[in-house]
């Protein structure tokens, strides 16, 4: 059970001096599910891309913590009690990766020439690679050479303790079954023509294979029709229920919550979280709107 | 002199090595690219006359030709001396047996081999074991393998001895004429070494023909000429040179390549090359294709300080394709200019030019291209594609497609992008999981698929590898 915690967390752009982000307070367990809401330009994507490590923000005060559990990432990897909390400011994105963040973009990039396969399996050893090394290396373990490609060239070598090609297929397979997904995916260039649900589909097929302990999907429902909407929030349930997954599920509209219940609803406004509650919540605000809220917290309209 | 000649025509290769030092501290005393030099080539190869006649007068059309310099944003070649490769010529000659030795060679290019994982044999070739006998023994084994279909591959200073009147009819004749232009003229007077290949018609050689192991110690091997006759229907897939970066003591390389495409015949020409980093790698490569028949030109170029090649599809007869890939890699200090050429002679041809090219630490690609439509080439189709992929805002990248359409009836499509790798895309592939470097890389391999997946396996990983190493800045 890993928890994230956002304290007092301020950012802004960072070639600029646009404050984005002014005192954010959050906390995501595992197992839990959180809808983000708030109109456009209160933070919500930021607050994503922040925790995630996006470049083009500069934190100027708070912090971001992660709490992992001793055997958090299975048997196999023990964590001291002194490397079970991370201030993940301090860490590169694909190291807040390895310690089990994940973030669902809303406008996921399309790389062309890279098939869906080789990603993943690439990503997935990446991370247990990254997870080794972030664990390990206190105890003086020498960094191991590159010795160039031994097995099959194209798709990397195989070292111990990786998922090989064969294995990462029969995985791959039964995760898109899973998502209804087309088997045609797996050798399709990473997003590149890619419907706008075939995405967002995708960024969760994702999530259900890299088994992230905190998932933050931002705005995920965005230009989704109702069948991959329901194909879509199966696979976030399936990512809580399964996985354990913590999901930070970032939205506009209450219509993926009939699909995904949140435990916690948060209002966010002008780049703090105005407002906690309850699934309530969110209902409350698709009657009424945002105004409410900024009546309720701030007295003004 | 002529005692020295005389000495030459019966001696061993102590002798004859002897021989070589005297001259070639004549020629540095007279420099620039003389008559006597040229025959001393021709001699030591024991050429028939006609052959030195064309060289000699390739000579003469070298050294009536300005060098070029009004071709817009062309690279800065002030600073190739061609009087001071003459000198570098003999030495060359002289090293039948190889470069003198492996660790004479730069580290960055040993260290580059070590990372390619390049066989000890190929290490040998380079380092002087003998790869003039090793490339002998490749070509030997090609041959005993079709010579029963009657194809011929072997050495081109070989064709000229045993093939006469074929290399007679198509050896810078009708394709590359040295009249062509300064460096293919030069390449006429000096070229020495490269590959021969004829295949009778009718004939599929199936698996491509390689050469693999003419390397610098090959002897002129900057000067390599390839000559490919493709009989009507028949056809061939011939792979150029290894990918390992060719290293030789002078810094200019100018290759010359003919491509005779028969009625209805397929030549795929692939080449993968990484030159030293003081390389003016300036070449002259055209294929000439009858009706019905295809020409690919699959080409990586990486390497050198100013490389300058544009290969050429003439589509002659009517009917004729060209498929143009190519992919150019820049670094610091180095200006790639590459692009391809077709002209559409005859009615109902086509092409299609797909040009990747990738700068970085503010090194430069351009993109030059000409696509000529003939007035009567009526239902023709081109199709250009250039991406260029920028990693900072010190590169640049430019393109420049010139298109000459003289006729109403075709389809034309030219489609251009430069993008900067983007930030999204790095932090996309960071977020899940990989580092920035190879999250560059992906991108990178990615964007130049389209070459990988043409080349066979092993080409296809060098070339990932060789970018690989150019991203890390290992390759100095």
């Amino acid at each position: 059970m890993a928890r994230l915690e956002l304290n007092n967390l301020h950012a802004e752009v960072a070639d600029g001096d646009e404050k984005i982000l002014e005192g954010v307070d959050l906390e995501v367990q595992s197992g839990e599910i959180h809808a983000l809401m708030g109109p456009n330009g209160s933070g919500k994507s930021t607050t994503a891309k922040v925790i995630a490590g996006h470049p083009a923000y500069e934190i100027t005060e708070g912090e971001v913590l992660l709490h992992l559990e001793e055997n958090e990432f299975g048997d196999e990897v023990e964590i001291d009690e002194d490397q079970r909390t991370w201030d993940l400011l301090d860490l590169e994105p694909n190291e807040r990766a390895a310690l089990g963040i994940f973030l669902g973009f809303q406008y996921p990039a399309e790389i062309e020439g890279v098939t869906m396969t080789n990603f993943l399996r690439t990503a997935l050893n990446a991370k247990i690679e990254e997870r080794e090394e972030l664990f390990e290396e206190e105890e003086g373990d020498e960094e191991e050479e590159d010795e160039g490609f031994e097995t099959s060239p194209m798709e990397g070598d195989v070292d111990e303790g990786e998922v090989g090609v064969a294995e990462f297929q029969q995985i791959l397979q039964e995760k898109m079954e899973q998502l209804d997904m087309d088997e045609k995916f797996a050798q399709r260039y990473l997003n590149a023509g890619f419907s706008g649900g075939e995405k967002k589909q995708n960024e969760v097929l994702q999530a259900a294979i890299l088994e992230p302990s905190i998932a933050v999907l931002d705005e995920i429902d965005s230009g989704l029709d109702i069948d991959r909407l329901q194909d879509v929030s199966e696979g976030i349930n399936a990512l809580r229920d399964e996985q354990g997954t913590g999901i930070l599920q970032i939205t506009h509209y209450q219509r993926i919550l009939d699909y995904v219940e949140p435990d916690h609803v948060h209002v966010m406004l002008d780049g703090q979280i105005a407002k906690s509650g309850g699934p309530e919540l969110a209902e409350k605000l698709e009657d009424k709107g945002y105004d409410w809220v900024r009546e309720d917290v701030y007295g003004t309209a | 002199m002529s005692s020295e000649q005389d000495h030459l025509k019966d001696t061993d290769t102590e002798a004859r090595f002897e021989f070589k030092k005297e001259q070639n501290a004549a020629v540095k005393s007279d420099k620039g690219l003389t008559e006597e030099v040229i025959r001393m080539i021709s001699e030591d190869k024991d050429e028939p006359d006609w052959m030195l006649e064309r060289r000699l007068r390739a000579l003469e059309q070298y050294q009536n030709m300005p060098m070029p310099t009004d071709w817009p944003g062309m690279p800065d070649l002030s600073g190739l001396d061609v009087e001071e490769i003459v000198p570098y010529i003999r030495p060359d000659v002289d090293k039948r047996e190889g470069v003198d030795d492996w660790t004479e060679l730069p580290d960055e290019i040993k260290d580059t081999f070590d990372k390619l994982g390049i066989p000890e044999a190929e290490k040998n070739a380079l380092s002087g074991v003998g790869a003039q006998y090793e490339s002998e023994v490749v070509y030997q084994n090609m041959q005993e393998q079709w010579e029963e279909k009657g194809v011929i591959f072997m050495n081109m200073d070989r064709a000229v001895q045993e093939h006469p009147e074929l290399v007679k009819e198509h050896f810078m004749t009708t394709c590359v004429p040295p009249s062509d232009n300064k460096f293919a003229a030069l390449h006429g007077a000096v070229w020495s070494g490269g590959s021969f290949v004829y295949v009778p018609e009718g004939v599929t050689v199936e698996m491509p023909v390689q050469a693999y192991f003419r390397m610098n110690s090959e002897g002129m091997g900057q000067f390599e000429h390839t000559l490919i006759i493709a009989e009507e229907g028949s056809e061939v897939h011939y792979i150029e040179g290894c990918s390992a970066p060719k290293y030789g003591t002078h810094n200019l390389h100018s290759g010359g390549v003919e491509v005779f495409v028969g009625e209805d015949a397929h030549v795929q020409y692939s080449t993968v090359q990484n030159w030293s980093k003081n390389t003016y790698n300036l070449n002259t490569k055209r294929a000439i294709v009858e009706s019905g028949g295809t020409m690919e030109w699959v080409s990586g170029s990486m390497g050198s300080k100013a490389t300058m090649l544009y290969p050429c599809s003439i589509l002659k007869g009517r009917g004729a394709t060209d498929t143009h890939i190519t992919i150019a890699f820049a670094g610091e200090g180095q200006d790639i200019d590459t692009g391809a050429k077709v002209y559409h002679n005859a009615p109902e041809t086509s092409s299609t030019i797909e040009s990747k090219s990738i700068s970085k630490d503010g090194g430069r690609t351009n993109y030059r291209g000409l696509v000529h439509i003939a007035d009567g080439a009526e239902n023709s189709s081109t199709a250009v594609e250039c991406d260029a992929l920028m990693f900072d805002n010190e590169s640049t990248s430019d393109t420049m497609p010139y298109m000459e359409i003289e006729e109403s009836k075709v389809d034309v499509a030219h489609e251009a992008t430069v993008g900067k790798i983007g930030d999204e895309d790095i932090f996309y592939l960071q977020s899940r999981g990989l580092d920035d470097d190879d999250a560059k890389k992906m991108i990178v391999a990615g964007f130049i698929e389209p070459i990988t997946e043409e080349l066979p396996i092993e080409y296809a990983v060098e070339l990932n590898r060789l970018i690989e190493l150019e991203m890390e800045g290992s390759l100095g």
